[in-house]
């Protein structure tokens, strides 16, 4: 089952760059949440930030308090340990070139040193299927590269990838913008699918996509959080008038 | 009907449904996309008579045919060169040699005697010190490369990235000679003194390390040739790693790697072709180096077990030897000694290549 996330005044910087200020969010356990807005207004940074991953960038940091459940991330743990419960999948497709799909899927398993091969095995089918690839290369998992599956499918196995290791929070950070829309939709699904078990975050440009997958959406806009609700009373009533206009499509 | 007639009938079509969208009571229930309110279309314009002066210029350029097959016989040249000089070595190599190939043949591969006096010529010791020399050389140095390369590309701060890699870059500019020269003043005594004594105290049960110890000898030149060669693989491996695209970093680490692990998983991994790579190239100039060995090495045609004893490497021979070398005999085998270090250095790189292509077969070494 998946945990919620509490964001407290949450600010990040690039070097000199103030790409978050003051972020307040409550994000729920087992929903999706769709993050929107223009190019660069953080929501990029704001999903690196609740994994983590924001502070890799040597010039990059942040402060403020985001706890996952009781815990709190940037005190209580490492980032290690909170990477390994809360899954990434990126913008574009990532797989490992050198290993097989089946070892795609195992990796981060292998990586932290799960040895038992027949819940590897289980792990990776289930994966698979969870991610709805199964069926397309269950012939050729250990045959075929990870490198050699189209764009859809390898985002499709990256996915499968941040499963495997049974996360609580799923991070997607704009998952489907590099794919056709026949992937698209694939992954919309999936992410329907998945909710009910995980607690999604997803950043996205495509409105659609928000309005079919979440039920809550935030308006990020210049490094601000303009708006958070339930995507119905965000693209029907929005509050505020920046939010109506970006939905309208009259800027941004 | 002409065509502007036509679109701006469809024009005022879509902007008269758009029209009754929005005023309707209900707001939509997404609205997301609006058709691009285009102005009334005004009198169309005339395409401009005259061709651009662009679009002339660009018609005027012809085929390129003649260019483009000029640049690739150019260029097949250059490649065939390469082929030319190869065989053109090897041909001289032979053809001064044949008296010492048609007197010993291939046993001058297989024998151990080299006795000027008597006329008794084989290279095996020399392949034997040039090989183990190179071994010893890669076993130093590419741990110590590699480690060397995994700092600069992975955990150095960026202010002190550049400085390490010149200071390495630096170390491959220096001539042999002077590493020779370095090893004589410094790396003999140290190994004669210090090194030796300890190396037989802790590891004189491995019997690699018998026999009286002069300081020169196998270990020494094998520790020279690390040093030269450790530039060049370090370097080499440290651009690679760097070219190991960042979302493969991010992708591990966003499994819950550690620092370590994603070196590993995500780096070394993606860069092992290049790396071994690296590992050939720095091979390649430990078989062939010359003078800082021939300085160390003790020069003395024997096949020891003990790295301390003194032995020779072909290329170190041809070196001592070539100057005093007296009859056609003697100079016909000293050739073929060069033969031989040519068909080592191929015969090595060839089982490289085979080792990299058995390990990557099936997993292709593309990132993308």
């Amino acid at each position: 089952m998946g945990v919620g996330i509490q964001v407290q005044d949450l600010n990040a910087w690039y070097g000199s760059t103030h790409t978050l200020q003051d972020i307040n969010l409550h994000i729920p356990a087992n929903h999706a949440t769709a993050l929107i807005g223009p190019s660069g207004c953080g929501k990029s940074t704001f999903v690196r930030c609740l994994n983590r991953m924001h502070e890799t960038n040597p010039i990059a940091r942040a402060t403020g308090v985001v706890k996952m459940g009781e815990l709190d991330i940037y005190k209580d743990a490492s980032p290690v340990e909170i990477r390994r419960r809360i899954g990434m999948v990126f913008q574009r497709p990532n797989p490992f070139p050198t290993m097989s799909i089946y070892d795609n899927v195992a990796s981060g398993l292998k990586l932290n040193g799960f040895r038992n091969r027949r819940i590897i095995d289980e792990t990776v089918e289930r994966s698979l299927k969870q991610a709805a690839l199964w069926e397309e290369v269950k012939d050729d998992l250990k045959k075929k590269s990870g490198a050699s599956l189209s764009g859809g499918q390898q985002q499709r196995m990256c996915i499968a990838r941040a499963l495997a290791v049974d996360p609580e929070v799923l991070l997607m950070d704009e998952p489907a913008s590099a794919l056709d829309p026949v992937s698209t939709s694939k992954i919309e699904d999936l992410i329907f699918q998945l909710k009910s078990q995980y607690t999604i975050v997803i950043v996205t440009h495509n409105m659609q996509q928000a309005a079919r997958v979440a039920e809550n959406t935030g308006f990020f806009l210049n490094g601000k959080m303009v708006e958070f609700d339930s995507t119905h009373k965000i693209f029907t009533n929005p509050r505020d008038k920046r939010t109506e206009d970006y939905i309208t499509g009259r800027f941004g | 009907m002409s065509r502007a007639e036509d679109h701006s009938t469809t024009l005022d079509r879509m902007t008269a449904d758009h029209n009754v969208n929005s005023d309707s009571s209900t707001p939509p229930a997404l609205i997301v996309s609006h058709f691009v309110q285009e102005p009334a279309p005004g009198t169309p314009q005339a395409p401009p008579p005259e061709p651009s002066e662009i679009r002339r210029f660009l018609s005027q350029r012809g085929s390129g045919a003649f260019a483009d097959n000029s640049f690739a016989g150019v260029i097949l040249l250059c490649a065939c060169s390469i082929f030319a000089i190869v065989i053109f070595i090897a041909a001289i190599l032979i053809k001064s040699s044949h008296l010492s190939i048609a007197q010993f043949g291939l046993k001058f591969f297989s024998t151990s005697d080299w006795d000027p006096v008597s006329g008794q010529f084989g290279a095996l010791p020399f392949i034997f010190g040039t090989l183990a020399t190179s071994f010893l050389a890669l076993l130093i140095a590419v741990p110590l490369a590699l480690g060397v390369a995994v700092f600069i590309s992975e955990l150095c701060p960026r202010p002190l990235r550049a400085p390490i890699s010149f200071l390495t870059e630096l170390l491959a500019a220096i001539p042999s000679v002077v590493y020779g020269l370095w090893a004589v003043f410094v790396l003999v005594p140290l190994m004669r003194d210090q090194l030796g004594p300890f190396l037989v105290k802790y590891f004189g049960w491995t019997h690699l390390f018998e026999g009286a110890n002069f300081g020169v000898g196998l270990l020494t030149a094998g520790i020279i040739l690390a040093i030269m060669i450790l530039p060049i693989i370090s370097s080499i491996t440290r651009d690679i790693m760097l070219s190991v695209p960042n979302h493969q970093r991010e992708a591990v680490l966003a499994l819950g790697a550690t620092r370590w692990e994603m070196i590993r998983t995500g780096v070394l991994r993606n860069a092992r072709i290049g790396i071994v790579g690296a590992v050939i190239l720095g091979l390649g100039r430990a078989l062939g180096e010359t003078m800082a060995v021939t300085m160390v090495i003790g020069n003395h045609a024997e096949i020891a077990h003990s790295l301390f004893a003194p032995g020779n490497t072909l290329a170190s021979v041809i070196a001592n030897e070539f100057s005093e070398a007296t009859g056609d005999l003697y100079l016909s085998s000293l050739i073929e000694i060069g033969l031989a270090l040519f068909l080592v250095t191929i015969i090595v790189n060839a089982i490289a290549r085979l080792l990299v292509w058995a390990v990557t077969r099936g997993a292709p070494a593309r990132v993308s």
